[in-house]
């Protein structure tokens, strides 16, 4: 244990500090879900009108969020928007910005594909029926809908929280960050810290992400 | 925005670009190896060899690339395995890209139809026949999406490598705010470079997706 620096872990604060690590990357990423879930719906179900203005508009939110780096978004909002604003935002507050920015435009893709595979007959033959449109939409689309969207939706937040570990890069001490304070403050006394300490913050990002990873793969066996 | 600052740091991102580009495109070519080969081993359904294949690509698909890279770089040092930034960053993209293209590949193996098999068994072909002219083709089409998309990823997961103190776009773009605090103009440049990266791949590879469609069969 000691040549794999594991012990660092429970020398003195070192383990509450790693946890409480963690719990900042767990409360943006789940800000940001949240978030995203809410104005992806709403988008997505926009992005389905006829509309051209909105389609145009919602396409190029779409196409620079999928073309830029969450990290280039991060600087983008962390440093750029500073400087031309003149304005200071938190580095947590400026991380939760992009994720939800970028977390709203993939759920918002998700819910676009969602709702157009839903065959056209699907909505003729509730029409044939007598249904209003409301009727149709509750009844008819949004069950089979909801069923396509939900393992996917559950993918992207296992993106989400992965995504989270880049918020270290603009000072955000989160679990990774305090690993390495960790290391750096023990280096003397346990040189060989890094493996152990990294190998945990490796494994605890799995143990998140790996169940709802496991459910959104269930569920989708379950329902297609 | 002043654009003669912008120019004088032209060569510096160009630089960078390529190193980026270099960096991408080997771990791209080493995780498309890495998916084939895991691909086939759980589509064949090799013992004990499928369960480590399934332990990896659970491992490297459920973490983030940044933690990978930690532990690559700094991690593997104090056991006595060290390896230079560069490599570590290929072998990083080629780990991490290997578990999604793995994935791509089988389900595109997965996906077709057992009566495929059949009927080419039927015709006489026999089982290296099959896999060459029958399953790989219509493979292929049905992964080509998920394929490019892979590749778009891992492309923006460059952007991590600043980390480890490649020398980057972003670590570029990171360095030069910090000594000039012209920000406007290098995140600008950022920008337009990794536009230049990833424009390309985005159109070639909607090109792609366009010819093969007509393998999907039957829809």
């Amino acid at each position: 244990m000691q040549a794999l620096g594991i012990d660092v872990l429970f020398k003195g604060t070192n383990m509450e500090r790693i946890i409480e690590g963690l719990w900042v990357s767990v409360r943006i990423s789940l800000i940001a879900v949240v978030i995203s879930i809410v104005l992806g719906l709403a988008v997505g179900a926009l992005m389905t009108r006829e509309n051209i203005v909105i389609k145009a508009v919602t396409r190029a939110y779409l196409e620079v969020v999928r073309f830029m780096p969450q990290m280039v978004l991060l600087f983008i909002v962390f440093f750029g928007s500073t400087r031309v604003f003149g304005w200071n935002i938190e580095a947590e507050i400026a991380s939760i910005i992009v994720f939800s920015f970028w977390g709203t435009a993939e759920m918002a893709d998700l819910v676009r594909g969602a709702l157009i595979s839903i065959p056209k007959h699907q909505y003729e033959s509730a029409e044939a029926l007598g249904m209003s449109d409301a009727q149709t939409y509750f009844y008819i689309i949004i069950p089979q809908a909801v069923r396509r969207l939900i393992p996917l939706s559950i993918n992207l937040i296992t993106r989400m929280i992965k995504t989270t570990s880049l918020v270290m890069m603009i000072g955000v001490v989160e679990v990774l960050k305090v690993g390495q304070q960790i290391i750096e403050a023990n280096r003397k006394s346990s040189p060989n810290a890094a493996f152990g300490i990294y190998a945990v913050v490796f494994l605890m990002y799995f143990v998140a992400c790996w169940p709802i990873s496991m459910f959104s793969k269930y569920l989708e066996r379950k329902w297609n | 925005m002043n654009f003669e600052i912008m120019k004088s740091y032209l060569p510096l991102y160009k630089d960078a670009m390529l190193l980026t580009l270099k960096i991408g495109w080997l771990g791209i070519f080493f995780s498309i190896v890495i998916g084939f080969v895991c691909a086939l081993i759980r589509y064949n359904r090799i013992p004990l060899l499928q369960r480590v294949v399934g332990a990896y690509i659970e491992l490297f698909r459920n973490t983030p690339l940044l933690v990978q890279l930690f532990f690559l770089y700094f991690g593997l040092p104090n056991i006595g395995i060290s390896i230079d930034a560069q490599s570590c960053g290929v072998l990083g993209l080629a780990l991490i890209g290997g578990a999604y293209m793995a994935e791509t590949f089988r389900s595109g193996l997965e996906a077709i139809d057992k009566i495929q098999t059949e009927s080419a068994l039927s015709l006489g072909m026999n089982g290296w026949q099959i896999f060459i002219h029958i399953i790989v083709p219509q493979a292929v089409a049905v992964s080509i999406p998920a394929f490019v998309a892979n590749i778009i990823f891992l492309l923006k997961e460059t952007s991590v490598f600043s980390a480890i103190s490649l020398m980057d776009l972003m670590f570029t773009a990171k360095d030069l705010i910090g000594l000039y605090y012209k920000t406007i103009e290098c995140l600008t440049l950022l920008v337009v470079f990794y536009m230049i990266i990833l424009i390309p791949v985005s159109i070639l590879g909607s090109i792609v997706e366009r010819k093969v469609r007509y393998a999907s069969f039957g829809d």
